[in-house]
């Protein structure tokens, strides 16, 4: 599987990209000079905490970041050969929403309260695709049975508050998914939604994704969810990739300390219980003030010696297909 | 458990219901919102025990109702022999005391104006224990050093601190006037995972060497498990199983259960491929009009007959086990 997706060309391809904001109190380096590539209907994981670039990374790629108080820099960001960078405001919309879709976390505040859904779906599907009337509706009960809402006419006049939390994340599913997307960027799509229904919506997203051969991006800081859900994974911390792998060799091998820990510290219900649970001292860095020159995860790093103060460590591959920045991983 | 058998909790039928007004006009019935629905269970000292179930089961309306921050409509909770629902006014104000909370959100709960030594000393305040004002400042770096803060930033405001930290000036807070019993009410839901096991670790090293006893309410499974002595599970304001975690956790007995622990996922692929998670049909009733017998049977794939017709009892099926279905 990794040979074949060497060679394929991939979908999106970003190299050097670094997104900074220029507030009030200063600059904010969300995304430092990071680099890699999304392939034609892999499902990539990206792990990271609060605050560590996962979202804005993807958000840039949309190109969704206010620009001023925000800045795009990259080498290369290319989504099927074409650069994004470059692109007017009025092309960007024609990939918007068609080719590159978006599930948020919060299916309440992304769907407009005043709005039926059925006004909502058929708004995106117009924008984007020639369909008239009864094609249109068809269309719209077609991807509302699609994503196992029942009696999807009826649904169709329904408002997002008439619907419950897991409803309105298949509606948002629906909607990212009614123009065939290439690929499907899904942020935290089930962080708000209670346990049963978490695990009904990721596979609801895996198996809608597979069907339709796009590839998909599943943002989340629950390993637990990407782990049943993914190909690859990418694991972020202050701004930075530090470690790239495929899932099974990622669970089964972590190699940067960051990795390593955070697996450690998730307390798990397939195991006996520990007397107390590994923990990672310390919080991550501020990405306001001025960083280190070295490691970003420097400050917490149980590994840690002086080479690691002053220079940044390389994205390398220690193993196939397994990258990992960290000068103390051999 | 552990620490001898005193129990230090007893909840006895507890009902929560709130009215709601839904007609137009004032006319027809009167109705409720019935959030906590008859539940009881009892906590022994030292102990923690696990509350979970999905939103809007009624978790945290439970621990209010037995904190007497929303009066209960009917039922018992004795508190250290008394029944506290029964007190009221400065009574009730001084057993608060001895039981406190941790809440949620460290974003909401603590006051943006008040500095960590307001928002720690305030409990002590209230209480007017200690009563000078320089030996609450002693107690409240004291609390700090405690809870893994540096005393030097007790005249620092919440905003200035990370989450993590601010959940720590959250639990020193609901140490301050040394309580005996303490709700967590989803303490590290809104923390980082590489910060959650750092708070989960100091609410455990606090507990035992306080021997203080948790109402630990969460959603997260994984968590409950860690943390917990014993395990209860709700649905729809009603408790349908209660055990000792590892009891629970590998013998589930309530469908409803058996669900629930079933779409956990596991940072584990291979585990994870070979999972196979009992999906529940439907949405969850309303919490006003509750189906008749068991309240879980329009969703469960076993259901009988029995199910729709009656309530089922709450009995003990093994040695500390506790659960509420016709089947078992």
């Amino acid at each position: 599987m990794e040979t074949t997706q060497n060679m394929k060309r991939p979908i999106l391809d970003v190299e050097g990209l670094d997104v900074k904001f220029y507030l009030r109190d200063g600059t904010l380096n969300a995304v430092r000079d990071i680099s890699f590539a999304l392939f034609p209907g892999e499902s990539l994981g990206v792990v990271g905490e609060s605050g560590c670039g996962k979202s804005v990374t993807f958000l840039s790629v949309m190109r969704l970041i206010p620009v001023p108080p925000g800045k795009i820099q990259a080498a290369t960001l290319r989504f099927d050969g074409t650069d994004i960078l470059k692109l007017s405001e009025k092309e960007m919309q024609r990939i918007r929403g068609n080719r590159i879709s978006m599930v948020f976390q919060d299916p309440m505040t992304s769907l407009n309260p005043v709005l039926t859904i059925g006004k909502q779906m058929r708004e995106v599907i117009k924008l984007h695709m020639k369909l008239k009337d009864t094609a249109l509706e068809d269309r719209c009960i077609e991807l509302l049975s699609k994503v196992g809402i029942s009696e999807p006419q009826m649904r169709l006049r329904s408002y997002p508050h008439q619907l419950s939390g897991g409803l309105r994340q298949r509606v948002m599913i629906a909607i990212a998914l009614s123009c065939n997307p290439t690929i499907l960027l899904a942020d935290e799509p089930t962080t708000a939604l209670d346990v049963t229904i978490q695990d009904q919506i990721l596979r609801l997203i895996k198996s809608l994704a597979r069907d339709l051969g796009a590839a998909t991006v599943l943002i989340t800081h629950n390993f637990g969810a990407v782990a049943g859900t993914t190909d690859r994974i990418m694991v972020m911390y202050a701004g930075k990739i530090v470690e790239t792998a495929t899932t099974p060799e990622l669970f089964k091998n972590p190699l940067h300390p960051y990795t390593k820990g955070l697996l450690k510290s998730i307390p798990r219900v397939d195991k006996e219980t520990q007397e107390k649970l590994f923990s990672i001292a310390g919080a991550p860095p501020d990405l306001m003030r001025e960083l280190v020159k070295g490691c970003a995860f420097i400050a917490r790093c149980p590994i840690r010696d002086d080479s690691c103060y002053h220079h940044l460590p390389p994205f390398s591959e220690k193993k196939q297909g397994h990258y990992v920045s960290c000068w103390k991983v051999f | 458990m552990q620490t001898g058998n005193h129990k230090l909790l007893q909840v006895k039928d507890l009902k929560v219901y709130f009215p709601i007004n839904l007609s137009v006009l004032g006319k027809g019935k009167k109705l409720f919102i019935k959030a906590v629905d008859g539940v009881s269970f009892d906590l022994e000292t030292g102990e923690t025990l696990g509350l979970v179930g999905e939103s809007g089961c009624g978790k945290s309306t439970t621990a209010r109702g037995v904190l007497q921050l929303y009066r209960p409509t009917s039922g018992q909770v004795f508190f250290q022999g008394k029944d506290l629902c029964l007190e009221k006014g400065d009574a009730l104000r001084r057993m608060r005391q001895s039981m406190q909370m941790i809440f949620q959100d460290p974003y909401a709960s603590l006051d943006p104006r008040m500095t960590v030594k307001e928002i720690i000393g305030e409990p002590m305040k209230v209480h007017r224990v200690p009563e000078k004002k320089k030996e609450r400042l002693e107690r409240v770096l004291e609390l700090m050093q405690l809870v893994g803060l540096n005393p030097t930033d007790v005249h620092r405001y919440p905003h200035e601190f990370s989450g993590g930290q601010r959940q720590r000036i959250g639990v020193a807070r609901s140490l301050a006037v040394r309580p005996e019993f303490i709700v967590c009410d989803e303490p590290v839901s809104a923390l980082d995972v590489s910060i959650q096991a750092q708070v989960i670790n100091l609410l455990e090293e606090l507990r035992e060497k306080f021997n203080l006893t948790y109402l630990f309410i969460s959603h997260d499974l994984s968590v409950v498990k860690h943390i917990s002595h014993r395990v209860a599970v709700m649905y729809l304001g009603i408790m349908v199983e209660l055990a000792e975690k590892n009891e629970l956790f590998s013998k589930p007995l309530h469908p409803y259960t058996q669900a629930l622990l079933s779409s956990i996922p596991v940072p584990d692929p291979v585990f994870e491929t070979r999972r196979t998670s009992i999906a529940l049909e439907g949405e969850i009733p309303s919490p006003i009009f509750p189906p008749p017998g068991c309240r879980f049977h329009p969703r469960c794939r076993r259901k009988e007959n029995i199910c729709s017709e009656s309530i089922p009892a709450w009995k003990e099926v093994a040695p500390g086990h506790f659960t509420a279905c016709h089947l078992v």
